[in-house]
């Protein structure tokens, strides 16, 4: 990275450390924090959509579409999620190489599963044995993401079912009175008010999901606790420019401290945003906020 | 191998007795079932001695953060936030490295980078960080008039507190703490996952379910069976939880007496 830095060996000290901080692997381990972030950034929203998705198939009147809502709701209660993570992964690749070996070669003659073998013909692989290495990576991650998704959907399901459940009955019952369809009730009065009761639910859901992250190493995908690991293990002089003893403690200190960090910050900010969203509500938060200010 | 055979064999196959070599081909059913039950054991250990040592843990600590002494105040606040704050399994790994790097220069730490102490530790640190929160948020909502009451009655300082103060904080917080029960045994899975080397392949539940999934590339069966064996143990915590609370609130009125909300948060 920098100038000095050409000989290691002569180096000591900070300027040996500022060297070692920034050697290629280093800077894998600084963007493997992006792929946590990534990770949040495409999970919090799709997970909010499952959620949403799920609660509303839990509240149907349509009984079938309501058991399986609730049964969506209730799998995750009683089951750790890390189990969910390790099935999940497997499951979504074998079962989008079945749909794929059924749509792309439905005259296939041996049977998928052999024994301990899944096999799907070549076509199907997925994704396929010729594709450039970031393909293979992305796959991984996208995987990754459906499983954090499906699992942390059931969660704000939950979530959403209940602030659903919260909103004044007098609301809705206006709302009839005023001709509403259910439809209608649904989308112009209860939905635009649901948000306030689910907040709480889904900022600790946040802070779940964050502190859910290093679940990802478990899922095949290279994040800061597969560098952590890799980066910390001793090395001799033989195969690095960086001897150093057995550092994979400093290295999960300094990851710890980094979630700690993350935490915190997640949690002004979230402060934050409750505050803003109960101003004027007719709650008892926004009740104390009014008395507050007067 | 007939069925019972099997159970004879892996019965206790976490613990180190029995056959030595897992089975390797043709797996059964039956062999599923006895395996990834036989490392249910050891989920019951890390969940149930965590949450005893915990429990008396969380109450200096909710203790402590109420307190006036600032020092106590302040630590208890550190600690719960330290806990609280970061991943378990990034405190899993740390600790295991942590005790590794020790056990080179005292060997004081040998038996702490083995999992049934290390991670006891580490589980048990972390429960004690989010119960002592769910009992401190109980003990600021102690009814007024309670703690008045027990002044009128001339009961102070410990005597108070075991009499009054205590009996009403467990009253108030045991739903919650239900909840945090069946995610301490949830998190237990998470041990041998986490730089914890299972010693000889004896590992807990989802060790065995894993190495199930990974042999036979069919995740569809250890996994609905681990699913199975967690539910009903979550069953046996409500239940023992609920007769708790039961006890707890014994002294109210019936009306009053509220039974254990099943419809618990997912998330702590």
């Amino acid at each position: 990275m920098f100038s000095y830095c050409t000989d290691p060996e002569t180096l000591s000290g900070l300027t040996w450390l500022s060297c070692y901080l920034t050697t290629g692997k280093h800077m894998a381990l600084y963007g493997s924090v992006f792929t946590v972030l990534l990770l949040l950034a495409i999970t919090a929203p799709v997970a909010l959509g499952f959620g949403f998705g799920g609660a509303m198939a839990a509240r149907s009147n349509f009984a079938p579409l309501s058991w399986l809502g609730k049964a969506y709701i209730a799998i995750v209660r009683g089951v750790p999620d890390i189990a969910f993570f390790l099935f999940f992964v497997i499951a979504l690749d074998q079962g989008l190489e079945w749909l794929t070996h059924q749509a792309v070669c439905p005259d296939w003659p041996d049977a998928i599963r052999q024994g301990n073998d899944f096999v799907v013909c070549p076509e199907a692989k997925l994704p396929s044995g010729r594709a450039p290495q970031y393909v293979h990576e992305a796959y991984g991650f996208s995987l990754a993401v459906l499983t954090f998704a499906i699992v942390f959907g059931a969660f704000a399901a939950n979530t959403i079912f209940g602030a659903m459940r919260a909103v004044p009955r007098a609301q809705m019952e206006t709302a009839e009175a005023y001709g509403m369809t259910r439809r209608q009730a649904f989308w112009r009065v209860m939905v635009p008010q649901m948000w306030v009761f689910a907040l709480p639910g889904l900022s600790n859901l946040w802070m779940v999901l964050i502190k859910a992250t290093p679940l990802l190493f478990l899922l095949g995908v290279e994040d800061i606790v597969y560098w952590a690991r890799e980066l910390g293990t001793s090395k001799t002089s033989r195969f690095s420019d960086y001897p150093h003893p057995d550092w994979r403690m400093w290295y999960f200190l300094a990851l710890l401290v980094f979630y700690l960090g993350f935490t915190k910050v997640s949690e002004v900010v979230l402060d934050r945003v409750m505050k803003r969203l109960t101003k004027g509500q007719a709650t008892a938060a926004g009740e104390a906020q009014r008395k507050a200010a007067a | 191998m007939s069925c019972f055979e099997t159970i004879q064999a892996y019965g206790l196959r976490s613990l180190g007795y029995g056959e030595r070599l897992l089975p390797r081909s043709d797996f059964t059913l039956c062999e599923q079932f006895t395996l990834i039950g036989s490392g249910m054991i050891w989920n019951v250990y890390f969940g149930t001695f965590a949450l005893i040592i915990g429990f008396f843990f969380a109450v200096a600590l909710a203790v402590g953060k109420n307190s006036d002494a600032r020092i106590l105040r302040k630590a208890s606040e550190w600690f719960i936030f330290l806990f609280r704050g970061s991943p378990l399994f990034i405190q899993f790994f740390f600790a295991y490295f942590t005790f590794v790097s020790l056990k080179g220069v005292t060997s004081f730490f040998d038996p702490f980078s083995s999992a049934w102490l290390g991670a006891l530790v580490v589980l048990f640190c972390n429960t004690a960080a989010y119960t002592g929160e769910i009992f401190y948020g109980a003990l600021l909502s102690i009814p007024k008039g309670d703690l008045e009451a027990a002044d009128a009655y001339g009961l102070a300082g410990w005597t108070r507190f075991k009499r009054v103060t205590f009996p009403t904080m467990m009253r108030l917080a045991w739903p919650a703490y239900t909840n945090e029960a069946i995610f301490l045994f949830h998190a237990t899975t998470l041990v041998f996952f986490s730089g914890f080397p299972a010693f000889k392949q004896q590992g807990d539940a989802l060790y065995y379910a894993n190495y199930f999934a990974d042999k036979t590339f069919n995740p569809f069966v250890p996994y609905p069976i681990l699913a199975g064996y967690f539910i009903l143990l979550t069953l046996v915590v409500i239940g023992l939880f609920g007769v708790a609370n039961q006890r707890l609130n014994r002294h109210l009125p019936r009306a009053a007496r509220k039974g254990l909300r099943l419809r618990m948060n997912l998330i702590r």
